[in-house]
């Protein structure tokens, strides 16, 4: 057997369950990755996008108002929402089209639930030169019209995906199905980290920039590090680029997942914290399921997190308990959604507004003198219509 | 492996009558429960050699359109892999004596426990499994359950895997090896394609296994070239699509024709079965 040349499980997560079509692909990737992280010239390329393209680094933020209001703990916001196309998404997608065209793969598949990760791909495959196809549950192409006109205003197809339950984990099956039939001359950008090994390790270290970033913004403007960070997880890469980089530092990591409508109402997508483990889209980690290990439908008012399994990485990080993981539901984000966008006038996406939430209720606990960091993945202009709809106003 | 090779015998009996084996694969369940046990017995009054019967998962994410809906009809009437375990029970009794495969995907043998999965396979006369998402890298714990219980775990081969691997797939069974003919999903095809010869002879010359061939095969045309170059053949989503053609009463009928006629043991003029491979 070929040597692991980087560790594919976390703990007992993780792994590669794949068809054997695509086996000889991610061996390739895996070491097209390990030689990429090597080269100077990958590095520098990448680093210089992020830099003059994404807007690099993205600044760290002191919430004064949002800080006062809550009487606790200073709250911080990493601007993630700042980065070109409005979301973190853009450091995964613009980092593996480098990787794709080093493979010579010119054609770039992607799945998308809200949108977001299909427009940072169809971006950076404008960008880059590259063909571009987006898979979206027909679902979520009815949700995210908006967004679905803005792949397609930058070349990319967007194909909707009318099958099982039309939302993002049926858009990854139909992605995984094209790459089974193109995978000599197509990459797959997955969105998130999650997917079968190297996908979650190399999502990590595209995403591990936020957290790199915080850490030394919050010691140079802090004058130390965070008593906490905290960030939304669906897939759970946002929280993985945060956490990552303090995973050796007294850092408190709370990852918060989407309790939608309740934990009780079985209408959520909290995988970490009500699910158990199991195998999907190639890798093991916690899913919700039902007894007989069939995949169950979820539920979220943000589009993000909607996703019935979470990194592999941040199983591993539950049961070590290096991180604790919480949920938040609808109404709740909601709140959190307000809060910050009154007393801050930053618009969160619905995802991150889970974090903010959750940050709220630790800054009263933590109370003053102590810091928290919150990883403020997106920008909320895509949720207008969700936010307006939930409000009961009509736009 | 002390039990009884079924699935390795049976390629070679067809083999000793110089044919290709045929192996048929059913979704479990579809398009009813009460459907399964009476076309597992068709297929074997068809003339199959061999059956797969699809256990039902919510995210086939290796098959086609075909095999996807089979699963989404299975699904909707509650069929889990402990009924499937059943179905094969009952099919035993009501006189089906074809080795049977389970083929799937792992989580569902994941959430009903690995020894327990090939345990309850012995019992209810399941001689194997295929486990589309379990390549041998991550298969130890089910391939020890599989050893200890005497059931065997069918690797699968296809046309992206390199020469060194095949070794690594071969040692993992006694049975034979599943060639995937191509690049894609499951689900019937027009044509056979065209580096299938050379994909196979790659495959054989790393292994003395049988080995069979399946994806896209649909036609007498393609069992008939299919038998040229594999020692089995496998059909399964045109076997779904002769049960969508029938009408309700008459699925097991139509079915076992389309067996008949696809495996050659039914001849072009309708003249009726020339060779039988038994009847319940």
């Amino acid at each position: 057997m070929n040597q692991e040349r980087v560790p594919s499980r976390f703990g007992d997560f993780g792994g590669r369950y794949i068809p054997e079509t695509l086996v000889a692909a991610h061996e390739e990737l895996e070491a097209a990755y390990l030689e990429a992280k090597e080269d100077p010239s990958f590095q520098q390329e990448y680093e210089e996008l992020l830099r003059t393209y994404v807007g690099r680094p993205t600044p760290l933020y002191f919430a004064r108002r949002l800080t006062e209001e809550c009487g606790g703990a200073r709250i911080w916001l990493k601007r993630e929402d700042l980065a070109h196309t409005g979301a973190h998404k853009i450091n995964n997608a613009l980092g593996q089209a480098l990787l794709a065209k080093r493979l010579g793969k010119r054609r770039i598949i992607a799945e998308t639930g809200a949108g977001q990760h299909g427009v940072a791909t169809a971006t950076a495959c404008a960008m880059l030169g590259l063909e571009c196809v987006v898979y979206m549950g027909s679902e979520d192409v009815r949700r995210q019209s908006l967004n679905v006109f803005r792949m397609k205003m930058l070349g990319a197809t967007v194909v909707p995906v009318e099958s099982g339950s039309r939302t993002l984990k049926d858009a990854i099956n139909e992605a995984m199905r094209d790459w089974v039939t193109n995978v000599r001359t197509t990459h797959y950008v997955i969105g998130s980290a999650i997917g079968p090994h190297p996908f979650p390790t190399i999502v990590r270290d595209f995403q591990s920039v936020i957290g790199r970033e915080a850490r030394a913004q919050m010691l140079e403007q802090a004058g130390k590090l965070p008593d906490a960070a905290v960030a939304c997880v669906g897939g759970g890469s946002n929280a993985i680029g945060l956490f990552h980089p303090f995973l050796d530092d007294p850092v408190r990591l709370v990852g918060v997942e989407a309790a939608g409508e309740g934990l009780r109402s079985g209408k959520h997508a909290a995988s970490l914290v009500a699910g158990r483990p199991g195998v999907l889209h190639g890798t093991k980690t916690y899913l919700l399921q039902d007894e007989w290990g069939q995949i169950l439908p979820t539920h979220s008012i943000s589009a993000g997190l909607d996703y019935p399994g979470v990194g592999p990485e941040h199983a591993w990080l539950k049961t070590s308990e290096r991180a604790e993981y919480v949920a938040v539901d609808d109404r709740q984000a909601l709140e959190g959604f307000l809060a910050l966008t009154r007393t801050e006038g930053i618009i969160p996406a619905l995802e991150p507004a889970h974090a903010v939430y959750w940050a709220i209720q630790l800054a009263r606990e933590l109370g003053p003198g102590r810091d928290i960091l919150i990883g403020l993945s997106g920008r909320g202009d895509k949720d207008m219509h969700t936010v307006a709809e939930a409000l009961g106003v009509t736009l | 492996m002390s039990e009884e090779n079924r699935l390795r015998s049976a390629i070679e009996a067809a083999k000793g009558e110089g044919r290709p084996a045929f192996i048929a694969y059913l979704t479990a369940g579809y398009p009813t429960r009460a459907d399964t046990v009476p076309l597992l017995l068709a297929l074997q009054a068809g003339g199959a050699d061999i059956v797969e019967l699809g256990v039902p998962f919510s995210d086939p994410l290796a098959d086609g359109t075909t095999i996807q809906r089979a699963n989404e009809v299975a699904l909707a009437q509650g069929v889990t892999i402990e009924e499937c375990f059943r179905f094969a029970e009952e099919a035993r009794t009501a006189g089906f004596r074809l080795p049977l495969i389970f083929m799937g995907y792992y989580n569902p043998v994941l959430a009903y426990g690995e020894r327990r999965t090939a345990a309850r396979a012995r019992d209810s006369g399941v001689d194997g499994f295929i486990v589309v998402d379990l390549p041998p890298e991550e298969a130890g714990d089910f391939l020890g359950a599989c050893r200890a219980y005497g059931r065997r775990f069918i690797p699968l081969a296809a046309p992206t895997t390199p020469d060194a691997r095949i070794p690594l797939l071969a040692s993992v069974t006694d049975a034979f090896l599943y060639c995937v003919s191509v690049t894609g999903v499951t689900g019937a095809r027009e044509s056979l394609p065209p580096e299938l010869p050379e994909f196979v002879a790659r495959v054989r010359r790393q292994t003395t296994l049988p080995l069979a061939v399946g994806f896209g095969i649909s036609r007498r045309e393609h069992v008939v070239r299919v038998g040229e170059l594999a020692d089995a053949v496998v059909v399964g989503s045109a076997i779904l699509a002769a049960i969508d053609a029938a009408d309700a009463e008459q699925r097991a009928a139509r079915l076992q024709e389309y067996v008949e006629d696809v495996t050659g043991r039914r001849r072009a003029d309708g003249d009726g079965p020339s060779r039988l491979g038994g009847t319940p």
